[in-house]
């Protein structure tokens, strides 16, 4: 049976993965309102201006709804914008935050968008071969949990970690033609 | 091998800012209030468009401080205007490291017949189109993104709506031309041949396009992303209207949830005089922003 993925679509790239998802054979769901959280398996925040989708999220208790299926295990990806909202503690910000993983943010980490690059990433858990990462005034971990796995790290800091059931880029998968991301987050709903 | 500023980090930027609005804004003050309300970025300018329609004279980029101080406020992308074809400008604005550059007909034009090289900068570009050619020609000189010109300044969404239906039903009619004809396509549109191919075939422009130039209510937005458009600037729409921050935020809100007509219905409520708007026939020739551009 095809996999019901969630895609939140308040605002940013959520089309881009869309369309990797339904590469991958799942069946996807743009999630606008709280009901449209119902029966997926597996949610992905993309990226976007997190301070924007933060507060669509609070509409209508949608990021309190969130909040509980992640606490429940429910599979959620985020990437960039994604990895932020998901983050219990953002440097110098008072924004809204899902408040799931162990993890300390920092935003525009890499500076503004003169500074935004792609670069080819060692990630062990995705195999031998580099994965090329798009980073836009992307933010990285400065600090992490014991319990927070580091999957990858570009030039020390840190951008591309698992707890859990949660899963966290700083760049953007949704941008290339290589779905090894997308591929383990599916495992994990596999596994789930 | 790592990349800064490449084509694709540069539409990459536009894709993140897609199902977003876009605000203009000229003091801190307003652009505090744009990100309070949900704005994925803001375009810092020294005058709205309306503005610069009702005292004439030569518009230029804005005075670097005035950027510069609105940068230092919130943590959303800036964007700023340079004059169409004024290089210097947008060198200017990327040594302030403004996010995004609009090389726009907002402004008086410095050169009466070329645009900027912008695959020349680091900063990525957006520029406005009436038609799929114009969209086509700034993007082969780098825009990285593309927004409908519309009439700015008028609060009138009549012309941003012409482009966009322009645009999509030159974009519907390429992907239905036989290859053979698509060379004499691109002649007769003065757009590149690989462009007119990518649009052919993908039956899509190859960057983010959004709607600019007259939008002032939450219908309008609602309006445009159901022509097809990827997100929204409003310029004097917000901040000459009666309660800025309340439009603002329910602009934003429409551009999100523009299928839902009974929420539309609730959040266009209650909203204040809107701006006050311009009958487009009542323009001259020369009072039409959107006839800049070559």
């Amino acid at each position: 049976m095809k996999k019901r993925v969630g895609v939140l679509a308040l605002q940013g790239a959520f089309r881009e993965h869309r369309q990797v998802l339904e590469k991958l054979g799942c069946d996807v769901v743009e999630v606008r309102k709280t009901s449209d959280l119902d029966g997926i398996q597996g949610l992905i925040i993309p990226g976007g201006e997190s301070t924007t989708i933060g507060k669509l999220l609070r509409i209508d208790e949608m990021g309190d709804k969130i909040k509980e299926l992640g606490a429940k295990d429910m599979p959620i990806f985020g990437t960039c914008a994604g990895m932020i909202l998901l983050s219990k503690t953002i440097v110098d910000s008072e924004q809204y935050s899902l408040n799931l993983m162990d993890t300390v943010v920092e935003r525009n980490a890499f500076g503004r968008q003169i500074a935004s690059f792609e670069t080819d990433l060692q990630v062990p858990a995705l195999g031998v071969n580099p994965l090329r990462a798009v980073f836009i005034r992307a933010p990285y971990l400065k600090e992490v949990a014991p319990n927070v796995g580091i999957l990858a790290e570009y030039n020390g800091k840190i951008v591309f970690v698992r707890q859990g059931n949660l899963l966290a880029s700083a760049f953007h998968p949704e941008l290339t033609s290589d779905h090894r991301v997308h591929q383990y987050f599916l495992k994990m709903i596999d596994e789930h | 091998m790592t990349d800064i500023g490449s084509f694709k980090v540069k539409t990459g930027l536009a894709e993140m800012l897609k199902g977003g609005v876009i605000m203009d804004v000229t003091t801190p003050e307003q652009a505090i209030i744009a990100e309070e309300a949900g704005a994925c970025a803001v375009m810092a300018l020294e005058r709205v468009p309306s503005d610069i329609r009702a005292e004439g004279g030569v518009a230029r980029m804005a005075d670097p401080s005035i950027i510069q101080s609105i940068m230092a406020v919130v943590s959303i992308p800036v964007m700023a205007k340079a004059r169409i074809g004024h290089f210097v400008e947008a060198r200017i604005l990327e040594a302030l490291g403004a996010d995004y550059i609009d090389e726009s007909e907002v402004l008086t034009p410095a050169d009466d017949s070329y645009h900027i090289n912008k695959h020349d900068f680091k900063v990525p570009f957006v520029c406005g189109c009436r038609n799929l050619g114009e969209a086509l020609r700034r993007i082969g000189e780098g825009a990285a993104m593309i927004r409908t010109k519309g009439e700015p300044g008028t609060g009138n969404v009549i012309e941003a709506v012409r482009h966009m239906r322009t645009v999509m039903s030159e974009i519907r009619a390429l992907t239905l031309t036989p290859k053979e004809e698509l060379m004499s396509a691109a002649k007769n549109m003065g757009a590149p041949y690989d462009l007119v191919l990518y649009v052919a075939e993908h039956g899509k422009l190859p960057v983010v396009n959004f709607a600019a130039g007259g939008i002032a209510t939450p219908a309008d937005a609602a309006l445009m992303m159901h022509l097809g458009v990827d997100g929204i600037f409003v310029g004097s729409g917000i901040f000459k209207s009666g309660d800025p921050k309340a439009r603002a935020k329910a602009i934003v809100m429409a551009t999100t949830h523009y299928k839902d007509a009974k929420l539309l219905a609730e959040i266009s409520k209650d909203l204040g005089q809107p701006m006050s708007g311009i009958e487009i026939s009542t323009l001259t020739e020369s009072q039409r922003m959107q006839e800049r551009g070559w």
